[in-house]
């Protein structure tokens, strides 16, 4: 034994400590971190990027104008600058959307979880996906020349363009990311709480709803959560679809604009860099970027505090 | 009361109990035929106005004024060469960064905000990548409104796609693996190399194609940059007569791409454009279900396939 480790005298200094080896190691960390490192750099200039040009944006609008004003005429000799009506578009075509999403994904992701054999379980889930990978464009040219016909032959007086048909639209555009994660939450909950119900005499349902949703209720919070910042954040159906005409209303029947659609609206013309009309996209944006976090603020709350550990 | 009696309502009470089972099951299934019935509502929409318009001049014609004679090349041509550009940028950032936080990352405050970010990140509505891209790439580093700073721009967008799935698929390799590298003697990087990437390269490759998918049809941030909608000329040739044969001008070259086209189409009055731009959905739509049935199905044979 010790003869054959004498013939590899070498075998020390390969083995041992070698300050090429580490060098090279401690190079492809840092390399590796940077990379990591960049998603926060990514992040940090976002932010960056909309405060610095809304800043100067809120230098010729009061904060007050932008918030209470009714409204959005940046690129009229009249200019007005109310983000009401823009918010209010917003509001409207998300709510439709998730009136739609959210029962239909919840039903889904039930069923799919507790009551559906394997084989439509197989089937339906890489469907839903294909559906989900649609891209959104597709789907405002469906609203536009498929849905709103089909709405106006039973609300006659329905116009061309309208929040509704947005609405329903991004409704089932979102339905595949609020079943698949609310489905994913779900089956994550441990078999034993499930044989637990079955064996006090519980039915599928009765179990479904009263045991295995409320065992998930972070995972379905998340979910939900998901759905709204989807809906709050989709640009290019209402953008052909809702029409891009700022319009302070509540009503889901008549054309208006949301945030995303003016910043469409605006992209579209040529802006020159620097002009107010370049700003109020940078101040609409940040609008945006706030009200999702909001969002994601409270999802991340929601998910921490009713987190159930098995 | 007797036992049967008993008996007879507790059967009663159990019957009505699987009566509500029965009506849920019902609408579950009416619930996905919803969404399945609106799939083909909008497939056969685009096929009945979009695919008497499909022929090969289609595809190698430029977009023009009259709507018979107009055609996608540029778009086509457009959407390749950005996605060469996101490719070849979320890619290597995707996979890094995804490998450090599975492998290398400390637990520490800085590691978690940092997978936070990605969440967060993850969560951007795409148009807000578009602002950033308007501001930084545009103008700030003055790249311009060209076919690299939209590249660059859907890199951004799908590099959490990439990271998130890269995390998953190192994951699912057992320690053991590792545990057998390290005592022969392998450094982290080795490791790394030779056995945790290979063995997870179904899983990275599944993550990037979905991510590349979401990329070809994602329309407003490449709006936000100001990418023109006519363009009738195609970007200078990768590839040069003379010496030394390799020509990077196109990255600064303005362009269109393929949903930025239909768009273009669709918001016209005419009934024509509008058959263009069915066309062109078509077009769209078969290439990101193509490749995320692709990615689907790899992942498919990978549960399949792989037995740790």
């Amino acid at each position: 034994m010790s003869d054959k480790l004498d013939k590899n005298k070498n075998y020390a200094g390969r083995l041992g400590y070698s300050y090429r080896r580490n060098l090279r190691e401690r190079l492809i960390e840092s390399v590796l971190f940077l990379s990591a490192a960049l998603s926060v750099v990514i992040m940090l200039s976002i932010v960056v990027m909309l405060v610095k040009e809304s800043f100067v944006f809120f230098q010729h609008v009061s904060l007050w104008d932008f918030l209470t004003d009714t409204q959005w005429t940046p690129l009229f000799d009249d200019a007005h600058y109310g983000i009401l009506p823009l918010v209010a578009g917003t509001v409207v075509s998300s709510t439709v959307a998730l009136l739609v999403a959210l029962p239909l994904g919840t039903i889904i992701a039930i069923y799919l979880s507790e009551f559906a054999p394997f084989s439509v379980r197989e089937i339906a889930k890489p469907f839903l996906e294909l559906l989900g990978g649609i891209p959104t464009v597709v789907y405002g040219y469906f609203a536009l020349l498929f849905v709103t016909p089909l709405l106006q032959m039973i609300f006659p007086t329905l116009p061309g363009f309208s929040l509704l048909s947005a609405g329903l639209v991004m409704g089932i555009m979102i339905i595949p990311y609020v079943s698949s994660m609310t489905e994913d939450a779900m089956r994550a909950v441990p078999m034993h709480l499930r044989e637990g119900s079955y064996a006090m005499g519980a039915t599928r349902f009765q179990t479904a709803i009263r045991v295995v949703m409320p065992a998930a209720f972070s995972g379905i919070a998340a979910a939900y959560i998901l759905g709204i910042s989807r809906a709050v954040g989709e640009t290019m159906v209402v953008a052909i679809a809702a029409g891009m005409q700022p319009n302070l209303t509540w009503n889901p029947m008549e054309p208006a604009a949301t945030i995303t659609a003016y910043i469409v609206q605006v992209s579209l013309g040529d802006l020159p860099h620097g002009s107010i009309g370049y700003q109020t996209i940078f101040a609409a944006g940040l609008t945006l970027l706030l009200m999702t976090l909001v969002f994601n603020i409270i999802g991340h709350v929601l998910r921490k505090r009713y987190r159930e550990i098995y | 009361m007797d036992k049967t009696d008993e008996l007879n309502e507790l059967r009663r009470i159990i019957g009505l109990h699987k009566r509500w089972d029965f009506l849920f099951m019902i609408t579950g299934i009416i619930a996905l035929m919803i969404a399945i019935l609106t799939f083909i509502a909008l497939f056969a929409q685009m096929l009945i106005d979009g695919m008497p318009r499909l022929s090969w001049d289609f595809f190698t014609s430029f977009p023009s004024r009259r709507p018979e004679s107009a055609g996608i090349l540029s778009a086509w041509v457009g959407t390749t060469l950005v996605m060469l550009v996101t490719a070849a940028t979320a890619v290597p950032l995707g996979v890094g960064a995804g490998v450090y936080l599975e492998e290398y990352a400390p637990k520490n405050i800085f590691t978690e905000i940092l997978e936070i970010n990605v969440t967060n990140l993850a969560g951007v509505p795409s148009i807000i990548y578009g602002l950033l891209a308007l501001g930084l790439f545009v103008y700030q580093l003055g790249l311009g409104q060209s076919i690299l700073s939209a590249g660059l721009a859907l890199a951004l967008l799908i590099l959490p796609v990439v990271i998130v799935a890269t995390r998953e698929a190192i994951r699912s390799i057992p320690v053991a693996i590792r545990e057998g590298a390290y005592a022969l003697g392998a450094t982290k990087w080795q490791t790394v190399y030779d056995h945790l990437l290979p063995y997870s390269s179904a899983g990275i490759l599944t993550g990037i194609i979905i991510g590349l998918a979401r990329a070809i049809g994602e329309t407003a941030p490449i709006i936000t940059i100001g990418a023109l909608t006519f363009i009738a000329f195609l970007p200078p040739s990768p590839i040069t007569e003379g010496f030394p044969y390799i020509s990077f001008e196109w990255l600064t070259a303005p362009f269109t791409v393929m949903p930025i086209q239909m768009f273009n189409w669709v918001s016209r009055p005419e009934e024509a454009f509008q058959l263009n731009a069915a066309a062109a959905g078509l077009v769209l739509v078969v290439m990101t279900l193509t490749m995320n049935g692709l990615a689907i199905y790899l992942r498919y044979r990978m549960r399949k396939n792989i037995k740790w």
